[in-house]
């Protein structure tokens, strides 16, 4: 590693740790611990949001994907984008009227009681803990791959890092590290698209043209049908896509970090820019790609195309640039395990240990000293899996979390928001029914069962990669049926309007 | 007032009259002006959002030109950012009118215990 790339990274982690050091101060109380006390404008939790969204994954592999295959790698990002709609129209606002630190607190102010608690805890903790290990892998990967360090030290210092970002400054840290991480990654991808346009002397034409003979596809390059084969797979993926973020507790749980409505939609709205900027200019990057270094060079290096804006970047900038995009890289890596960090310790601290095991008896003190010793342990026990799965598939558990999220939680979260019959049975059954039916069709089908290379060497039962389609339905079935089928009480009905009107008023939320 | 609420505290101290809250006019015009504006935008973007795998996938016609080399596929992909983009701000600004309508309702009914 020559001195540019280790004065980036020790830039990097000496600007994170001063933030956090200044957060430690300010994280006193549970409420700041958790949400900052919602201290927070909505433009700065915005640009959090996009930071705890925006992995190392999309950043690198939707480059990749579209330098690769052109216009279906675009059509990746587009679903991401529209997800924030189903957020902002349904979601969010009841979501921030309703919960104080976490989704157990949304759905159990409707259903009150250790079950649902339970449910809603260990849904959140999968979702959060399945997304982080890959991450984690990934950027072991990613750094051996950029800077050719070992990948037990890669995996080491990421984990390390965003377990002192959460133990010591909780949602203070996270929310800034995340802030800062988005301003860094825009103005990169920014300062590389305008590089990539000046390279063609800013003519589009030029630059189409060069796109064409780039890639082995050709003027096909432009037309959708490269990366997937199978319609039904393509529209499950787009369908798990695009309902999945309102299903992520992660990204929700952001909601509680704003004073009031005006802000949440104010948070989303500045999201929606900054995530949709972004994929446009990894849209710039991924035809730069192929324009400037062509398919082969590419595929040559690195045969998953994960290393386009990193190769793009030395081609026309150098070394200098080069340590910059990974520098980027990095800051990306650590901003999203961290928010996925903060997320498993709320649903372990504050759910499981102060609701459930203290009876929502513990005092503040206990449920601070609580949460940092559960992000603590979160954070080791983490790293210590991704150390030892560095042969795990990745794409796998990143693909997972959203079908989990979309089938589980997403409809218990809408069901339990505006139906008015929907009972505590049938969002147990619901969330119960949608993480079996979608980690069991994950298992059943080519991610796990595969004839050449899987974990199973045998032919998929179900053949989707994918089984959103079939998952999300069984969430909301599972969900419906329990109600259903529980008897109906008159309490719900009554219970259900004093729920409701909060839900669409905010009547009651503590004002933080 | 805690985040943790305990509604049915309050049904039984008749604290509030939610019932008589849900009951008057003024309640329920707020909640139908707010499903005739969610409702609609969300079917829109949804059959929106899927108009275009499900075409890209089973049809070929938007491959055609439209002017060069830009085909109907990236013009309705770049549609989509957009429409994103005017959605979100129509909802901010709509809901703002939903906000002030939410806090009269408050004020003027349940924080008087819902009777009117």
């Amino acid at each position: 590693m020559n001195l540019t790339y280790f004065l980036f990274f020790i830039c990097i982690i000496v600007c994170t740790l001063i933030i956090t050091y200044w957060a430690a101060k300010r994280s006193t109380t549970t409420n700041r611990f958790y949400t900052t006390a919602g201290s927070l404008t909505g433009f700065q939790n915005g640009m959090a949001i996009a930071g705890d969204f925006i992995s190392a994954a999309s950043f690198l592999g939707i480059v990749g994907t579209i330098a690769i295959n052109g216009y279906d790698g675009f059509l990746y990002s587009i679903g991401f984008l529209v997800s924030y709609l189903v957020v902002l129209f349904l979601i969010a606002e009841p979501v921030h009227h309703l919960g104080k630190y976490s989704l157990g607190d949304v759905v159990c102010s409707r259903f009150p009681g250790i079950e649902m608690r339970w449910m809603m805890a260990i849904g959140t903790f999968m979702i959060s803990i399945f997304y982080m290990i890959p991450q984690l892998v990934a950027s072991g990967f990613l750094l051996r791959l950029l800077l050719d360090i070992d990948y037990s030290i890669s995996v080491a210092v990421i984990g390390g890092l965003m377990t002192v970002y959460v133990v010591f400054g909780g949602m203070v840290a996270t929310s800034w590290v995340q802030i800062v991480k988005t301003i860094v990654l825009m103005s990169g991808t920014f300062l590389l698209s305008l590089i990539v346009f000046s390279h063609f002397n800013w003519s589009m034409t030029d630059f189409m043209q060069r796109v064409q003979e780039g890639t082995p596809l050709g003027e096909q390059f432009f037309q959708p049908g490269h990366l997937f084969g199978n319609p039904l797979e393509f529209l499950s993926l787009q369908l798990a896509l695009v309902l999945g973020t309102a299903g992520l507790p992660h990204i929700l749980i952001r909601l509680f970090t704003v004073r009031n409505s005006l802000e949440v939609r104010r948070s989303l709205m500045s999201a929606t820019w900054i995530i949709g900027l972004f994929y446009i200019m990894t849209l710039v990057l991924g035809l730069g790609t192929v324009a400037i270094l062509g398919y082969h060079t590419l595929i040559g290096a690195d045969a998953t195309g994960n290393l386009a804006a990193p190769l793009l970047a030395r081609e026309v900038g150098g070394d200098f640039l080069l340590a910059f995009i990974s520098a980027i890289a990095f800051t990306t890596i650590v901003a999203v395990v961290a928010g996925l960090v903060i997320s498993a310790t709320t649903a372990f601290s504050h759910d499981i240990y102060h609701h459930i095991l203290k009876k929502g008896k513990s005092t503040e003190k206990e449920q601070l000293v609580a949460a940092r010793w559960t992000a603590l342990g979160i954070g080791l026990i983490s790293t210590l899996f991704a150390l030892r799965l560095e042969t795990i598939n990745v794409t796998f558990l990143v693909s997972m979390t959203f079908v989990v999220a979309a089938s589980s939680i997403f409809p218990v979260l809408l069901l339990t928001i505006y139906w008015k019959r929907f009972n505590k049975i049938g969002a147990i059954t619901g969330m119960l029914s949608g993480l079996l039916a979608s980690v069991t069709l994950l298992l059943l089908g080519p991610n796990i069962m595969n004839v050449d290379g899987g974990w199973i060497q045998r032919e998929a039962v179900i053949p989707l990669y994918n089984p959103g389609i079939i998952a999300i339905p069984l969430g909301f079935l599972g969900a419906m049926i329990g109600t259903l089928a529980a008897r109906k009480e008159k309490k719900d009905n009554a219970e259900f309007r004093e729920f409701f009107k909060r839900a669409q008023t905010g009547s009651g939320r503590e004002s933080a | 007032m805690s985040a943790q609420h305990d509604y049915a505290e309050d049904l039984r101290d008749k604290k509030v009259d939610y019932e008589a809250v849900e009951q008057s006019s003024q309640f329920k015009r707020f909640l139908d002006n707010k499903k005739k504006f969610i409702v609609p935008f969300t079917v829109f973007f949804l059959i929106f959002y899927f108009t275009l795998p499900v075409l890209t996938s089973y049809t070929t016609f938007l491959n055609t030109p439209v002017f060069g080399d830009i085909s109907w596929v990236w013009i309705f992909a770049f549609a989509q950012f957009v429409m994103v983009w005017v959605l979100c701000t129509i909802y901010v600004r709509k809901a703002a009118s939903f906000d002030k309508k939410a806090q009269k309702i408050i004020n003027e009914q349940i924080n008087k215990g819902g009777r009117t």
